[in-house]
């Protein structure tokens, strides 16, 4: 399949969308080379500022200029702006509900060799937590690119998670993108597995498995995690009779909870979660950490058999 | 991806001492100056292979801290590589905690795992985390990775070793982008409210950081005067000179009432003529051919 940078794909997004929108604002907190925001820097170095090794100023910087009138992008690794600076983000961006898109990279464990301390596994909890916030977590560049768009166009706080790895391109071109709308990748009868981010390839790779085993999956790529798409939720649930929920994070707080909570008030049906648990990863490849950690196609399907049988 | 080969790394085994234990000075090292300098260098070739090895990595920022390292574990330190828990040894926390590669050089050639280990850096499974892990690896005082931290933990160490009647001293090593963070001036503040004369910081001052020179990012000058307002004794020292580096930490011991801080001045990527004053190699590992060229250098 082919592969793409998610974090290049912003870069190269941020400058068309500061072509178009002169109150476009981008802040980082010393990793441009890395968040790829130093493609904005480069073009518009008027309107892009380097806070250096300070994220939080940099969140407090970011509602200042939003509560002026400005569109703010402020990028760095998700662990540090999320985890670093959840006070900042609470009271100076959700709370006044100010106009700040956060694009975190290096989500995730695919992160690698860095290892605990650089791996975001709590982040999509954390920013569901925040009132007002929208939460994305885009499938692919092409996704990607269209999300920060969209967000770029809708007035609010967003949390938008891309990875480090280049990650396979799932979409096609020109595919149109819906915030908060939940995508049917494939259809299916047996069971749903709903996914965001890296494991939506999975989850397609799991249900080709799956479907020479006879068991009928249905994929579905949830990239907003908050506001959630509740309709398709639990119109898939009712469907298919089964739902596994695949994720890069942690078990709490992520879009398992969130889906389970969704279907235990609307349609309980079996349900089986991937997810890394409740533990802290550590430093190697991407791959080999998502093997070590139970987030492959294999295990996916392992789980998807155990919720169809429990139907 | 680099692949994992085999850069070969000639060691020399270290010189032993008699060691004493709560005598003082009590580093069961206690190399000369020039012994502190051919380890230093042999340290160095550990960094490079070891990063170019695990084909990820920061060679900058250990490089331009080696020397000071050197100095802390094979001079100025109390500590006992077979009893890493000792209560009584001094604390070292490697604030920047990407610096992991030199800190793991020198425990390991210090005693306190295998030489050979330092091969698995980074690896699935290795003691040898991508930043420090406390959990893991022997010697390691403090878990890091994201910076600005070291400096508030190192300071509970040390509240601790008053509290406890103890005799050890703490360290801590900064980066000069640390200095960027506010808690770390939270912490700064917080160790001369507590007059915590038993604390040394260091701030490895080689001018860089992750995307350019710190002056031109988030300039920190005149860092003697910020220090010495927020109520630090500061000693202003080439980090690449012994004399300098000894004489420093010898100060810093005798200095009652306020911490102290180190400011050490220092080219980041030092000893690697490619990668001195290169931010490039801030966080990347050098090729094969970059890794041999390096070690020659290095001697
Ligand atoms: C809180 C935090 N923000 C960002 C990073 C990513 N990062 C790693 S090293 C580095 C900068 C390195 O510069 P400096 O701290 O001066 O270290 P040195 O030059 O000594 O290597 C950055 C931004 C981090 N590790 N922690």
């Amino acid at each position: 399949m082919a592969e793409a940078s998610t974090r290049e794909i912003y870069g190269k997004t941020l400058v068309e969308l500061g072509r178009q929108n002169k109150d476009i604002i981008v802040l980082d907190a010393d990793v441009s080379p890395s968040t790829m925001t130093n493609f904005f820097a480069r073009e518009f170095p008027e309107r892009f500022f380097n806070c250096g090794l300070q994220e939080q100023n940099m969140i407090g910087i970011a509602a200042g200029l939003a509560a002026s009138g400005k569109t703010v992008f402020a990028s760095t690794f998700a662990v540090f702006v999320v985890c670093r600076c959840f006070d900042q983000l609470r009271l100076c961006i959700s709370q006044p509900n100010l106009n700040v898109k956060i694009v975190a990279t290096h989500g995730g464990i695919s992160v690698g060799e860095d290892g605990t301390s650089h791996q975001a596994i709590e982040d999509l909890a954390l920013c569901c937590a925040l009132p007002g916030f929208t939460v994305v977590v885009p499938a692919d560049a092409i996704e990607t690119a269209v999300a920060v768009r969209a967000a770029a166009d809708t007035y609010g706080p967003f949390y938008i998670r891309l990875s480090r790895p280049k990650t396979p391109i799932i979409y096609p071109e020109g595919y149109h993108f819906t915030l908060g709308k939940a995508v049917t990748m494939k259809q299916g009868k047996d069971v749903t597995i709903m996914a965001t981010g890296i494991m939506v390839a999975k989850a397609l790779e799991a249900a080709d498995i799956l479907a020479r085993q006879n068991i009928d999956c249905r994929v579905i790529n949830i990239h907003t995690l908050k506001p959630l798409d509740e309709a398709a939720i639990v119109k898939a649930a009712s469907e298919t009779g089964a739902v596994v929920v695949a994720e890069e994070h942690l078990a709490q707080g992520g879009l398992g909870s969130r889906v389970a909570q969704i279907l235990a008030k609307e349609k309980p049906v079996p349900m089986e979660f991937v997810n890394l648990g409740d533990r802290y990863a550590m430093s190697g490849k991407a791959e080999e950490l998502l093997q070590r950690y139970g987030l492959t196609p294999t295990d996916i399907e392992e789980l998807v058999k155990s919720a169809v049988k429990r139907k | 991806m680099v692949s994992h080969f085999e850069l070969k790394c000639t060691t020399q085994p270290m010189p032993k001492r008699a060691f004493v234990r709560n005598a003082s000075p009590s580093n069961k090292f206690n190399l000369s100056t020039a012994e502190l300098k051919e380890t230093a260098k042999m340290l160095r070739r550990h960094v490079i292979t070891m990063i170019a090895t695990a084909g990820s990595g920061h060679p900058g920022g250990s490089l331009s801290a080696a020397d000071i390292i050197t100095a802390l574990y094979f001079r100025i330190l109390r500590h006992d590589p077979e009893n890493p828990q000792w209560s009584e040894r001094d604390r070292f926390v490697l604030s920047k905690g990407h610096a992991a590669p030199i800190l793991y050089a020198a425990l390991a050639e210090a005693g306190y795992f295998p030489v050979a280990e330092l091969a698995t850096l980074r690896r699935l499974d290795s003691r040898l985390q991508g930043h420090t892990d406390r959990n893991l690896t022997p010697g390691v005082e403090m878990s890091a990775g994201s910076l600005g931290i070291g400096l508030s933990f190192a300071i509970g160490v040390a509240l601790a070793a008053r509290l406890d009647s103890k005799t050890y001293r703490t360290y801590a090593l900064l980066s000069d982008g640390e200095c960027e963070e506010g808690q770390t001036w939270e912490a700064a503040l917080a160790a001369a409210q507590f007059n915590l004369d038993n604390l040394t910081a260091m701030v490895d001052c080689n001018g860089m950081q992750l995307s350019g020179w710190t002056r031109d990012i988030m300039n920190l000058e005149p860092l003697i005067r910020k220090w010495q307002a927020f109520g630090w004794h500061v000693i202003d020292i080439d980090g690449h000179d012994f004399d300098q580096i000894l004489a420093a930490f010898l100060k810093a011991d005798k200095m009652k009432g306020k911490p102290t801080v180190i400011t050490a001045r220092t080219i980041k990527g030092k000893g690697v003529s490619f990668m001195e004053n290169n931010v490039v190699f801030h966080g990347k590992a050098p090729t094969r051919e970059e890794a041999e060229k390096a070690l020659k250098e290095l001697g």
